[in-house]
């Protein structure tokens, strides 16, 4: 295959950055897109000039690192896959792939395609844990019952991997997805309730302060969150708060 | 978590937005039951119409109930607003290359405009009719249909609203009826993502009520505007033919 990719470049968090146009050629279908930027990187290293920098690390679909915001939809054209697992053979031959780094203010870009997205571990700081005494006779989870659909419904808020497409898809950068799935992963479980309102309100709080836009439900982070994260959890996420705001003492 | 949490969380202008937006659907309902009574016809409908105008005006718990709703539409406005602009600032660079349309509507992204077309339309109805009811020279209603004079004359609003849409009464009655038509499709798509839309920021959305509630919104979203949209064809057809 023979592409021409368009590529956001700038050299560093306060450099003005630019679309950049590269061909490549020989790329197998086989391959991944991640794949496919280290030919192109690969190519760029031997003509002396700068690779593209780009966020990757497992390849696997589950560590959340890569990102990539490609033709115009996070993650690229496929659902249910991150950058790592998109193929070359979703593109045809002589196609123009545009890649952009995730656009968010909360999100701002280190170089090239790399952001830091600190602002999620910022979030998950202010609350998404639970507190355990290490006495040493900590009861074992196994031993406390729970109900098997709040179970299946906490794994599967749990399968968030914070890879930020969810903010980067989002009209207005909000980051309801991943707060409501941090949210709702303990909000459903015992372990989680003690601390339940007091969680909530300052995750949000945090969500607030670094920047993230408001939650318009248009359902886009859905769509394309490559572990299909539920929008259920957003409505949860919300009656937790409500919740919250006449439970709580503070 | 302060106690203003509230009032100026992300979270609150949620609320905020989904309660004053479900409460003016409501008012929706009430304002098109009382719109349907002008498909009376004759001097019944006449004076059926008039009556309901004069107890929509002077009634104690309606007056209470429409200064809820002028409140609400103007928060629900005005938190639109601060919303939008506060969500601007979340991406200060936009995307080179966009398609938002693999995954959302285009209703769900252009709320504000919509909301902005709605509002100038609301602007302009009360004008043409609640300001005309409220402050203008208006005619009277003398009589009831029995003939039998009226201890008090009614302000005929029924007369105002079918001279609005008669063309030879009033030269702009087809663009009257026309930018009527395209307010009310406007509405349609503002609540084919609004109705639900305000549940789902309400917290009421999840498995069990997921379908009920977007199918109550579409059809609210289609049924409403079009039942508002035939009144006026109606009454313009009527008095054309």
């Amino acid at each position: 295959m023979n592409l021409t990719l368009k590529i956001w470049r700038q050299a560093g968090p306060d450099a003005k950055g630019s679309m950049e146009t590269y061909p490549v050629s020989d790329i197998s279908p086989d391959m991944s897109f991640l794949e496919m930027i280290d030919v192109l990187n690969d190519q760029l290293v031997r003509d002396g000039k700068d690779p593209v920098a780009f966020d990757h690390d497992c390849r696997e679909g589950i560590c959340g690192m890569c990102s990539m915001y490609i033709n115009g939809e996070a993650h690229g054209p496929g659902r249910g896959v991150t950058t790592c697992q998109l193929h070359m053979r979703s593109f045809s031959d002589g196609e123009t792939i545009y890649i952009e780094p995730w656009r968010a203010a909360a999100f701002p870009i280190i170089k090239d395609l790399v952001t830091d997205r600190g602002a999620f571990d910022r979030i998950i700081q202010a609350g998404g844990y639970v507190s355990v005494n290490t006495s040493g006779n900590t009861q074992d989870a196994n031993a406390l019952p729970i109900p098997k659909d709040n179970a299946d419904k906490a794994f599967d808020a749990a399968t968030c991997i914070g890879c930020g497409a969810c903010v980067a898809t989002c009209k207005n950068s909000s980051a309801m997805l991943f707060t409501s799935a941090k949210v709702s992963q303990l909000a459903l479980l015992p372990q989680g309730e003690p601390e339940a309102a007091r969680r909530v309100q300052r995750m949000v709080a945090q969500m607030d302060e670094e920047g993230f836009g408001n939650c318009t439900n248009t359902g886009a982070c859905e769509v394309e969150c490559p572990k299909g994260i539920s929008l259920e959890n957003i409505a949860r996420m919300n009656r937790e708060f409500l919740k919250a705001q006449f439970t709580s003492e503070k | 978590m302060s106690k203003s949490a509230i009032l100026k969380s992300s979270l609150a202008k949620k609320y905020w937005m989904g309660f004053t937006g479900l409460f003016l659907c409501v008012f929706l309902l009430g304002h098109l039951a009382g719109n349907l009574q002008l498909f009376m016809t004759g001097v019944e409908g006449q004076f059926q119409f008039n009556e309901y105008a004069k107890f929509m005006t002077t009634n104690p718990a309606v007056k209470i109930l429409s200064y809820v709703t002028y409140i609400s539409i103007l928060f629900h406005a005005i938190d639109g607003l601060i919303l939008t602009i506060r969500n601007a600032k979340a991406r200060p660079q936009k995307y080179a290359y966009n398609k938002p349309s693999a995954n959302s509507t285009w209703a769900s992204r252009n709320m504000g405009v919509l909301g902005t077309v709605l509002l100038a339309f609301i602007v302009t109805h009360m004008t043409n009719f609640w300001a005309k009811m409220h402050f203008s020279e208006v005619p009277f209603m003398t009589a009831d249909p029995e003939g039998k004079i009226l201890e008090e004359p009614l302000k005929d609003l029924h007369t105002i609203v079918m001279q609005f849409f008669n063309p030879a009464e009033n030269s702009m009655a087809l663009v009257a009826v026309i930018l009527y038509v395209v307010s009310m499709i406007a509405i349609g798509f503002h609540l084919s993502h609004g109705f639900q839309s305000g549940f789902q920021s309400l917290g009421f959305k999840n498995e069990k009520y997921k379908s009920i509630i977007d199918l109550s919104g579409k059809a609210f979203s289609i049924v409403v505007p079009l039942l508002f949209a035939i009144i006026p064809i109606y009454l313009y057809v009527i008095q054309v033919m």
